[in-house]
Formats: structure tokens, sequence, C-alpha cells
């Protein structure tokens, strides 16, 4: 049988290669544009038209336009990824028609590199060559082996024109293994795409002489197998954006064509699979889950192959597998990136996922809000269906699987999994208690696995690489890496995908490059409506399940917003009260009844209307409803108050003693005065007050009637002379 | 009631065209399919997501005739309709505004643009504007907050909008309208 299984794979692998071969786009000019809902709003629908439009005038053969998902570097948006034959990839941010133009004249057809509208643009040229050094915990930190120190001076001796080459000290490559660990590092060489394994200053030197002048690869020392990031190095690996980071979840987000089977396949698409069934055993696919150390990565992060076991262990036979697509943390978009960058990826996963837990029908469960990932999850099942990836006898293993979409309609809670299994099942999405656990009853009364999809999107990399591997890049408790959605008041927003165990300031201020507008941070807040805000004493907590949760927050499914001094963190807690309050699905009473009686007192604080009891009040009902409530919405409802009751209880205290809202923002504490020295009488605020309270004669000093005033704001937005005080 | 000439209480057929007057010919053919389920239930969501996709929200008629066809209690079909957000229970106008309120963009201002839109269109939440053209709705987080603050009109995503954007916005939408009138 198992023969079966890798002569299907084979021929389906030989297809894509065919067809791949047939495009020969390796020898033509790539023009790839970004393309998921971010990057449409960007505007990059009108650029890839333009691009098409360009393409078909110039009746050029030789030049091909490209789609591909996200890569996770929103406030860039659209990226255009130009990749010529022998040449490193050049990316363009914030494309607009008019730019798509110049790109197009100078750099596809003129060759000549567009500089200043280059991604972040740090280069001033685009080198010939460049060398990219592995800088991750095992390769790149040996004091005895710094090659970025060293190699100037080594180029420089061989006579190797320094201007022409760029060395880059990258993110981790993730290909340290235990028995090389810390003794090697690894270099890519690109655009020929080698990628080095060095020992020592003699193998640096081979390189150089042999490669690097005389164009000929060191075949001794290049390594030979698929390595998962190196894809994405050799597109991005220039970017400090990105070569800070590890992309194994998101390896092939913004690279591939998302829907495109062939393309995924392309990328050691599928082979994890066919390697999966051709063993046939299950009890080996769970085992290797459990050996990677993978936790879920929705939230709660139970170990995954635990829960499959658990399902696998069932005497029940008919078993679901479901993927939680639902991401409804607002501030969190990585499952949507991957849903629309990586479809494939998904469903890989969660076919092995199906495998191994014996189950015969999964679904996917994505949010109504994201048409987008809809469609290509529609498309990468279908495309699935056509070459026998899902259905009857998959690659001839006997093995039989079917997938489903089921849409959410707009409820939280429905990240709840028994609140998800009674939507799926076309009932409210009301939890109920657990024990019975869904592994035990779930999805009509039978075993389910619910898996999210950033955990479904690691299964083929962890079968492929090895649990070991996998393992080891996380902290002793959690393998892998975690996606993060960096958003707010932080100056490069996007995903930014770590090992478990990087510190908090290193994704801040390592990748997302810090506060913009010289504004001091205030909090990071992470895991959504369910979370906690960090203050900035707290920056050097690496991220991982149980620092995250001493700290008062919660890893969450990912979501990271950054705070700045202008953000009131009474406010905040506000917001995500209102938000759970209102998400409730009201069937227990402490979640129900608790969540609005704080947001009462909380909305009583910021208007200005607080008593010194509201706070003992505050913590009283959160540890109430912490412990009473049925599900985790309840349960973590309280988390944004009791962390910002812990972290910046100051604030608590200068709204409800001193009346005042130290950032300025809760409307009812902040005071408007117009400074009658710098006021010039422009009229501007009286004209822009909507309840006409500011009054005054034009060139003579205004002033506002403060019992008519509601505090919006407005006059202090059009002032340009400074004139009117915020107290 | 005792002179009711009818003896056959049976008039499941005629309710049964009366619903299927009352759907579309691709939401009927989407509970046919269903009920060749296993479990026809798990697939009210759905339907009722291709309801509002047609007709623009979910009328009492409508909710009944499905409910009917898919030989689930009426009552059910309106519990899981008021449950989630996303199903509106009124008539929506030409373009659905869905200003994003989540974290990301409320400390990006979108309260703010919020405000803005609230004071064009002189409607609160859940509301439509006289003319039928604009339904104002809050979102929780549309995922792509890196882009914040962000407005959803229909299906197009619109980013970093300001408040002083909001008028010019609104009068492409209605030169859209116009056009497609036209």
């Amino acid at each position: 049988m198992s023969k079966n299984v890798m002569a299907a794979y084979e021929k389906l692998r030989a297809e894509a290669e065919r067809v791949l071969t047939e495009r020969s786009e390796a020898s033509k000019i790539r023009i790839q544009v970004g393309s998921a809902t971010c990057e449409n709003a960007s505007g990059a629908g009108e650029v890839h038209e333009e691009f098409r439009k360009l393409i078909e005038a110039s009746g050029r053969k030789d030049i091909v336009l490209r789609r591909t998902g996200c890569t996770g570097r929103c406030s860039c948006e659209p990226i255009v990824g130009v990749i010529a034959p022998g040449r490193i990839p050049v990316k363009y941010e914030k494309v607009t028609r008019e730019k798509v133009h110049d790109i197009f004249t100078l750099h596809v057809l003129g060759g000549a590199p567009v500089t200043k509208m280059m991604l972040d643009n740090g280069l001033h040229a685009v080198p010939e060559m460049e060398l990219h050094l592995c800088a991750g915990e095992r390769c790149g930190r040996d004091q005895s082996r710094r090659f970025d120190a060293l190699l100037p001076e080594k180029l420089a001796a061989a006579g190797v024109d320094a201007s022409k080459v760029r060395i880059v000290s990258a993110g981790c490559f993730g290909l340290c293994r235990s028995e090389q660990s810390g003794k090697v590092t690894h270099m890519l060489v690109r655009p020929d795409n080698v990628l080095y394994r060095l020992a020592d200053e003699k193998d640096l030197q081979e390189v150089i002489e042999q490669h690097l002048k005389g164009g000929r690869p060191v075949d001794r020392l290049r390594l030979k197998e698929h390595t998962v990031s190196k894809r994405f190095f050799d597109m991005y690996g220039d970017v400090a954006f990105f070569n800070r980071q590890s992309r194994i979840a998101l390896r092939n987000s913004g690279i591939v064509d998302p829907e495109d089977l062939y393309e995924y396949m392309q990328y050691k698409g599928f082979s994890p699979l066919a390697r999966v069934l051709e063993k046939n055993d299950p009890q080996w696919v769970i085992d290797t889950v459990t050996r990677s150390k993978l936790r879920g990565r929705g939230g709660a992060g139970y170990p995954t192959g635990q829960k499959w076991a658990l399902a696998a262990r069932a005497a029940e036979k008919t078993r679901y597998i479901i993927c939680n697509a639902d991401e409804g943390d607002p501030g969190a978009f990585m499952d949507r990136s991957m849903l629309e960058g990586d479809p494939f990826g998904v469903v890989e996963g969660m076919i092995i996922g199906g495998f191994a837990i014996g189950a015969q029908r999964g679904f996917f469960y994505i949010r109504a809000e994201y048409p987008m990932a809809i469609r290509r999850i529609q498309n990468a099942i279908e495309q699935c269906r056509k070459h026998g990836l899902l259905g009857q006898n998959i690659f001839g293993s006997g093995f039989n699987f079917d997938l489903e979409i089921r849409l959410g309609a707009g409820a939280f809670v429905c990240g709840e999994e028994t609140a998800l299994i009674h939507s799926i099942e076309g009932r409210r999405g009301e939890p109920r208690i657990r024990p019975p656990y869904p592994t035990e009853s779930g999805l009509w009364g039978k075993p389910t696995v619910i898996n999210n999809v950033e955990t479904l999107v690691n299964i083929p990399a962890v079968i492929y690489y090895g649990p070991e591997w996998f393992a080891r890049l996380g902290s002793e408790r959690s393998g892998g890496t975690k996606v993060f959605a960096l958003a707010g008041k932080v100056l490069h927003t996007g995903l930014v995908e770590v090992p478990i165990g990087t510190t908090l300031r290193q994704i801040v201020f390592g990748i997302g490059g810090g506060v913009p507008g010289g504004k001091r941070l205030k909090a990071i807040q992470t895991g959504g409506p369910a979370g906690g805000c960090i203050p900035e004493k707290l920056l050097d907590t690496p991220v991982d399940f149980d620092t995250l949760s001493r700290v008062g927050a919660i890893m969450g499914s990912g979501g990271m917003i950054i705070m700045d001094e202008d953000d009131c963190m009474v406010d905040i807690a506000k917001f995500f009260l209102s938000f759970s309050q209102d998400e409730s699905c009201g069937k227990c009473t402490p979640c129900r009844e608790g969540t609005k009686r704080m947001l009462e007192i909380l909305e009583r604080i910021t208007s200005g209307q607080g008593v010194p009891e509201d706070l003992t009040n505050l913590e009283r009902l959160a540890q109430l409803i912490r412990k009473a409530s049925l599900c985790g919405l309840g349960r973590n409802a309280p988390n944004p108050i009791l962390s910002t009751l812990t972290h910046y209880r100051d604030e608590y205290v200068a709204h409800v003693t001193e009346k005042r809202c130290p950032a300025k923002k809760c409307a009812a504490l902040v005071r408007y005065e117009i400074n009658a020295e710098k006021c010039v009488g422009c009229s501007a605020c009286a004209r822009n007050c909507p309840v006409a309270c500011i009054s005054g004669e034009v060139r003579k000093p205004y002033r506002i009637d403060a019992a008519r005033c509601v505090k919006c704001g407005r006059c202090f937005q059009v002032c340009k002379f400074g004139a009117v005080n915020r107290s | 009631m005792s002179h009711c000439a009818c003896h056959n209480t049976d008039n499941r057929e005629q309710v049964e065209a009366a619903s299927r007057a009352a759907l579309s010919e691709d939401i009927l053919r989407a509970i046919e399919e269903a009920r060749r389920d296993p479990e026809p239930g798990g697939r009210l969501i759905s339907i009722l997501h291709k309801v509002q996709g047609h007709f623009g929200y979910l009328g009492k008629e409508q909710m009944d005739a499905v409910a009917q066809l898919l030989q689930v209690p009426a009552a059910e079909v309106t519990g899981v309709a008021t449950f989630y957000h996303f199903f509106r229970l009124k008539p929506g106008g030409r373009y659905v505004i869905n200003i994003c309120l989540g974290t990301a963009c409320y400390v990006k201002g979108g309260a703010e643009v919020a405000e803005k839109f609230k004071e064009e269109l002189g409607i609160d939440f859940g509301e439509t504007s006289k003319d039928g053209m604009f339904t104002l709705e809050c979102a929780r987080c549309v995922g792509t907050c890196g882009l914040a603050p962000v407005i959803m009109i229909n299906e197009n995503v619109h980013a970093k909008v300001k408040p002083d954007e909001v008028p010019a916005l609104l009068a492409r939408y209605r030169d859209k309208a116009r056009q497609e009138q036209a």
C-alpha cells in the first residue's frame, strides 16, 4: 500500500513540475503583487491591473505578473516584488498607479531599480551580491565565528570589490541540528541562492575564493536539503523587518500564489502528507507532534499532540476535526493572512490532523467578515479534491477524508470550542459546561478536535523537518515560533513571527521599530479582550504561554497592540470590557450581569463620578466573574481590568480622586480654554465648534463657554496657533 | 370557526409552495442540498447567509420559509438570526458601512471616524439613511489592523481613514450608485 502512496505523490509532483517548467517563469522577469484583504485595501488591485496593461502594451513575452498573499508588512502595502533572473529580488513599497509606470519603464524594461521607492528605502543601490549570515541563538552568537566582522577584511584581501557585496546579519534560518548546534554558522549567498554550512574561517575562505571570486559554488559546504525559510530569505532577506524573524507558519505567505496547487507543491507541499500516509501509522503522527512541543496557537496553549491523542483514543469511530478560523480577537489578523496567503498549508495540516485522529470529515469554521479567506480556502479544497488529495482513497492510501466550510456570523463567543461546535451544528453559539471535552463528545456528540489555523499550518513543517528541530526553536516547554500581529502606535505594523521565548523588547523595538513620533511606550496589550496590558518595565519578558500569564496578560491568539502616552489605560480597560459585555452570550449570570456592572463602574470613573470604593468593588467583581463564569469569555473578561489596576493604578486614582485623566483622553475630565495671549482671533475654533459655544470678535481673543462645551476637542485640533489649552 | 369547510387539514403542499415562492433559486438549491446532509440543521447558518446575501436582510417571511423547508422550528431560526451580529432583521441601505472599532482602530482614532459618519449621515449605528443609500454598522475588527483605522463599505476595505475624508468618500459612493442606476 505504501508504494501506492509514494507513486501517487510522485506522479502529482511530476505533473506540478511539468506545468511549472512549461510556464518557465524562472527565466522570465517576474512582477509579483501582493493580493490579500489588506493589500487590496491599500490599492493592490489597481496596481495589479496597471501592470497587466503595461505588460500587454509592451508586447513582451518574457515578463510575467503574479499574485501572492501578504507578507505582513502592513504599513508599507501594497508591496510589489520584481525578480529578474540572476539578480537580487527588489521589493517596492506603497506602490501606487503612478509609481507603477516608473517601476515598469525604469526597472522592468530599463534594468535599473528605482531605489527611492524600495521597501524600507534602506538601499542606495542594489548590490550584485549579498551574504546573509544566520544570527540565530545557536549560529551567530558564538564570538569565535563572528564572520560578519571578518568578512569585509577577507573580501578585500581576496580582491573582491566590497562595494558590490552587501553583508546582512539575518534572523534564524531554522537549520540548527543537534549535532552541529553552536558549532557552525549558516550563510546564504544571493542571488545564486546557495546556502553554506561553515565550521571555521577556513571554510569561509574557501567560499570567498571559489564562489564569490571564481563564481563556482563550493559543493562540499553546500546544504542540499530544502530548508524552511530559504525561499523567504531569498525573497525578503535584505529587509530588516523580515530578516529578524523566523518564518515557519508564514513560510509561504507572500511567496507562493495562494490559488495555485502546483506552486504550493514546488515548496515541498503535500510531501509531509505523503510521508504520513505512506507510514500509515496515526500513532507515529501523534507522537511526532507531541515531541515537537507544539502548543495550540489559538490562545489556551493546550499541547496539540495530547489533544489528538485524546480523540484518537475515543471508542466512537465517527470523529471530526475543526479548524477554528473565527479569528475574533480585535487586533489579531495572522490567521486571515495565513488563510489568504497559504491556504494549501492549512488544508494539508487539516488532512494530516484528520488522519492522526481517525476523522472522516473536517470543517473550516471561518468568520463571515473574511470573504477573501473563504474564497481562497474554498478554492484550495476544490483543487485538492480534483487532484485526489481530498475525498475517497487519498493518494491511494485507503484514507477517506473531506473538508467543508461553515461560516461564522459575527459572534466572538464562538471562539470558545463548545460554542463553536453549537454554531457548526446550526444553533446559537452558546457554550456549555466542560467536561465532557469535545475530544470525547463534540460535534453531534462525536469526538472532535478543534485546532487553530496557525497550529495547523505548522503541522506539515513539523512532519517534514522533524519534531526535534521544531522543539528546539522555541522555549523549554513550548516548541516553534509564534506569529504576532503588531498594530497600534508602532512604527512598522504587521505580522511578526519569532521563536517562542523572544522578548517583547525584541519584537516591539527590534522588529517593530518602536513608538513613532518620539512618544513614550505606555503599554503592550496582548491577547485581545481576554488579555492584559504589560507596562514598559516588563519589556524584557520573554513571550511564552506561562511567562505572559505571570505578568497578568495572556499569549492569546497573537494580537499585540502598542499604546503610547496618549492612551488612557482606564479608557482602554473600558473599551475591552464594553466589548466583552456586548459579546457576552448571556447564558451564565456572572458574565452577563458582572460585566455589565463592571462597565457601569468604569463609565462612572471615566465620566468623573468615580468614588474610591469603586476600585475595590471592581477588584471584587473581577475575581468573582473569573471564578464563577461558565466559559473562557467570562473567565477572562476581567483580565484587562485586573492588569491595568495592577500596573497603572495611579491612573485610576487620578480619575477617581483628582478627577483628572492623565492622558487627556476621557472627555468628561478634560477642560478646554483659550489662551488669550496666543489667540490671534482667526475664528477657526468658533466656526468649527459644533455647539457654537465659542464666541468673540475677529482679531481679538475668543472665549469658550465651559458650561455649554461638549468637549469634542474640535477647537484644539483646528487651532493653528496652539492657543487652545487642554487640561 | 365551527363552520370551517376544510376537512382536509393537510396543507403541506400549499405551505411548501408558498415557502418556495418566498425564496430564490440558489437558496432553494442550498436547502435541497442540506436536506440530503446527515445533519440538515447544520446548514442553517450558511442558508441564512445566502438569504441575507440575496435579500439584504432576513425578513420574517424568508425565515419562516427556511424553517418550513428545512423542517426546523421557526423559533430556532429566529433564535439563530437574533443571536449573531452579522444578521440584519431590517432592510439595509445600498451600501453597508462597517466601521471597525477593534482595538487597533480604536487607539488610532476609529471612534472619531465613526462620529464623523454619524454626523454626515445623521444616523446612528444600526440605522439607514433616509435615501436608503447607507446603513451604518460597527464591526469588531475586520483583520486589517496594520492599516488602522479601517472601514468596510460592502466588501471593500478602506484603510487609514481620516475624519475629514468622510464626506468625499460618501460622495464617491453616491456617484457610484448614480452611475449604476443610469
